[in-house]
């Protein structure tokens, strides 16, 4: 898979104009964005400033009200949300809802049964366990304490996001859009899955962050965009994001 | 499980140990080929209700052998009902799929002369596809927008049969060709049933069984794999209906009649009751249920008026006193059968 580095002259993902309002919010006014190949872009902006309405309109959630998102050349504004997954465009969710009464590696298999990955898997009974399993060791899932037949109701948090995590990886996707996947973790948590997201990095992968944790996302993002009420309020390294005063004032409040 | 008493003679603790434990951790519930014991310990669940399919016919009198044929046409619409209920879909409509197998089977025989042989598969396929044809519009609506609708539907169609006037209209069909002998109706629904449990408590269990309850689960993360879910959604609606339907069209065969009463809301309400009373989502719970729920109610023909009450009162007793329902509970207990060992000091 590893295309890192190639210089292609369009875009992976190309956001024009994107609006959506509920009602008479603006929950995203006429945001633009390009998103290269092995890019990773940050989202950041206070709570309610449209990040998740976004990652919902890139990946047909949601309908947007205007605007169009074009994913790899194509027209994908009106394509229903499975069938984006099938194009290699795949998305953690913000709340985790595992299927509790399963063991860990029982939730991989649904992914695993994607119509992107049925010729690699075969149809039979049970045999997407192995390649399950294998997943989760690959997000850290040690195998000598036996964490991925734990059911999902006992593990904590953190196993918890990176089953989240491994289930987008295991459709490999070339498009990761991955909705507040350190929210609610400890550092040391955060920490463990850093390096995963690393990993994708090298292989290739563009992504797609929304974060609340500012510290973490500024050491891995080539570009941050930041919202505020449905709009684009910066977007830059993140350095030169962090410095800009619509950032500060968004943040801290006027002045 | 720590209790252990002290044998003085050989030096050696016993305690006792259930007996799924070393299966599970030998074999990750698999196989067990290593004695007799656990052996009958896994092939129970399964033989028990299989040897006892076969052999009720047998046993049974005249009278009990015509409600035998009811438990179990009740007990496949139930089954068709878990399947539905495992993807999500809160079906308050069997008599739809009873309804149109019903009919289905009638017309081919009354009006074409086809034998029994052609129209059960022949209601069983098309009866499945009509179902399914009919729903399809309404597979968008979740929870209880779907249950209205599949209410409505059956309840429409018998009006529309009464003011209509087709097939018999409110005199309905009669005569048709029952099956050549009692003895055949007795094992083509043993065996039908048998089918359809263990073939859809294979399949529910099976990646593709897992990939229905997740729509019923979390119906945005089975989307996120790029899974259309409805496309998944209408073929456990093909195969519930089918199940139903076939049910409806052994019935007709049964009764060499067919008329308004195949859309009557029992048909619907009694394989909830029975699916809810021996525990949803196992199949073998709605089919126990069905064994235990019809018997009861030709049981209590004896007492006259207060039937209904009694029955009643039963089913409120049960869903009180084992909301798990009576195969979970059964499960459970089964689980937890210990044995004796001896270990070493």
């Amino acid at each position: 898979m590893g295309r890192g580095g190639s210089v292609n002259p369009s875009p992976l993902l190309k956001v024009t104009d994107l609006s959506k309002y509920f009602g008479g919010v603006r929950a995203v006014h006429r945001v633009n964005f390009d998103l290269r190949e092995g890019e990773l872009l940050g989202f950041i902006g206070p709570n309610g400033s449209g990040k998740t309405t976004i990652v919902n309109l890139i990946t047909g959630f949601v309908k947007p009200s205007a605007g169009n998102v074009v994913y790899k050349g194509r027209e994908v504004t009106a394509l229903a949300p499975h069938k984006r997954v099938l194009l290699g465009m795949a998305r953690t969710f913000q709340m985790v809802k595992p299927f509790y009464q399963l063991p860990a590696f029982k939730n991989m298999i649904i992914p695993l049964y994607s119509s992107r990955l049925k010729k690699m898997v075969g149809g039979k009974y049970g045999d997407r366990d192995a390649m399950a399993l294998d997943l989760l060791e690959e997000v850290g899932f040690e195998r000598d304490a036996r964490v991925a037949y734990k059911p999902a109701s006992v593990l904590p948090q953190g196993y918890l996001k990176r089953l989240e995590l491994a289930k987008a990886i295991a459709l490999q996707p070339d498009l990761f859009i991955l909705d507040e996947l350190f929210s609610g973790l400890s550092l040391a948590e955060v920490a463990s899955i850093l390096p995963i997201i690393e990993k994708l990095r090298l292989e290739g992968k563009a992504i797609i962050m929304i974060e609340h944790r500012l510290k973490e996302l500024f050491r891995i993002a080539d570009r941050v965009i930041v919202l505020n009420y449905g709009e684009k309020i910066a977007d830059g390294k993140p350095g030169e994001v962090m410095g800009s005063d619509a950032v500060k004032k968004a943040y801290l409040g006027s002045e | 499980m720590e209790n252990a008493e002290l044998n003085p003679k050989s030096l050696k603790k016993r305690r006792k140990e259930r007996i799924d434990r070393g299966i599970k951790i030998r074999s990750n519930d698999i196989f067990a080929v290593c004695s007799w014991r656990e052996m009958l310990y896994l092939s129970c669940p399964r033989l028990i209700p299989t040897v006892g399919i076969l052999l009720l016919p047998l046993v049974l009198g005249v009278y009990w052998q015509k409600v035998y044929l009811s438990v179990a046409v009740f007990a496949l619409l139930a089954i068709s009902w878990d399947i539905l209920a495992q993807t999500g879909m809160i079906s308050l409509g069997q008599a739809l799929f009873f309804g149109i197998g019903a009919y289905l089977s009638g017309i081919a025989n009354h009006y074409w002369g086809i034998s029994p042989f052609f129209t059960l598969p022949f209601a069983t396929l098309f009866g499945g596809l009509i179902c399914t044809l009919v729903l399809l519009p309404v597979l968008r609506l979740r929870g209880i927008y779907f249950s209205m609708v599949t209410l409505i539907i059956p309840l429409m169609l018998v009006r529309v049969i009464e003011a209509t006037r087709i097939f018999g209209g409110t005199e309905g069909l009669s005569g048709m060709t029952s099956l050549p002998s009692k003895w055949l109706e007795l094992y083509l629904i043993s065996a039908a049933l048998l089918g359809a449990l263990f073939g859809f408590r294979r399949l529910m269990d099976s990646d593709y069984g897992l990939v229905l309850k997740g729509i019923r689960d979390n119906d945005r993360s089975v989307i996120n794999a790029g899974i259309n879910i409805y496309l998944f959604k209408a073929q456990a609606l093909f195969l519930a209906s089918s199940v139903g339907a076939f049910a409806g069209a052994f019935m007709t065969h049964v009764y060499m009649f067919v008329g308004m009463p195949v859309f009557a809301l029992d048909y619907s309400i009694l394989p909830i009751a029975a699916a809810v009373v021996g525990g949803p989502g196992t199949l073998a719970g709605a089919t126990l249920g069905a064994f235990i729920l019809v018997p009861l109610s030709e049981i209590l023909r004896g007492i006259g008026g207060l039937r209904i009450v009694f029955y009643g009162l039963f089913l409120v007793i049960f869903i009180v006193a084992l909301p798990e329902g009576i195969f979970h509970y059964i499960q459970r207990k089964y689980h937890h059968f210990e044995r004796w060992v001896e270990v070493d000091q």
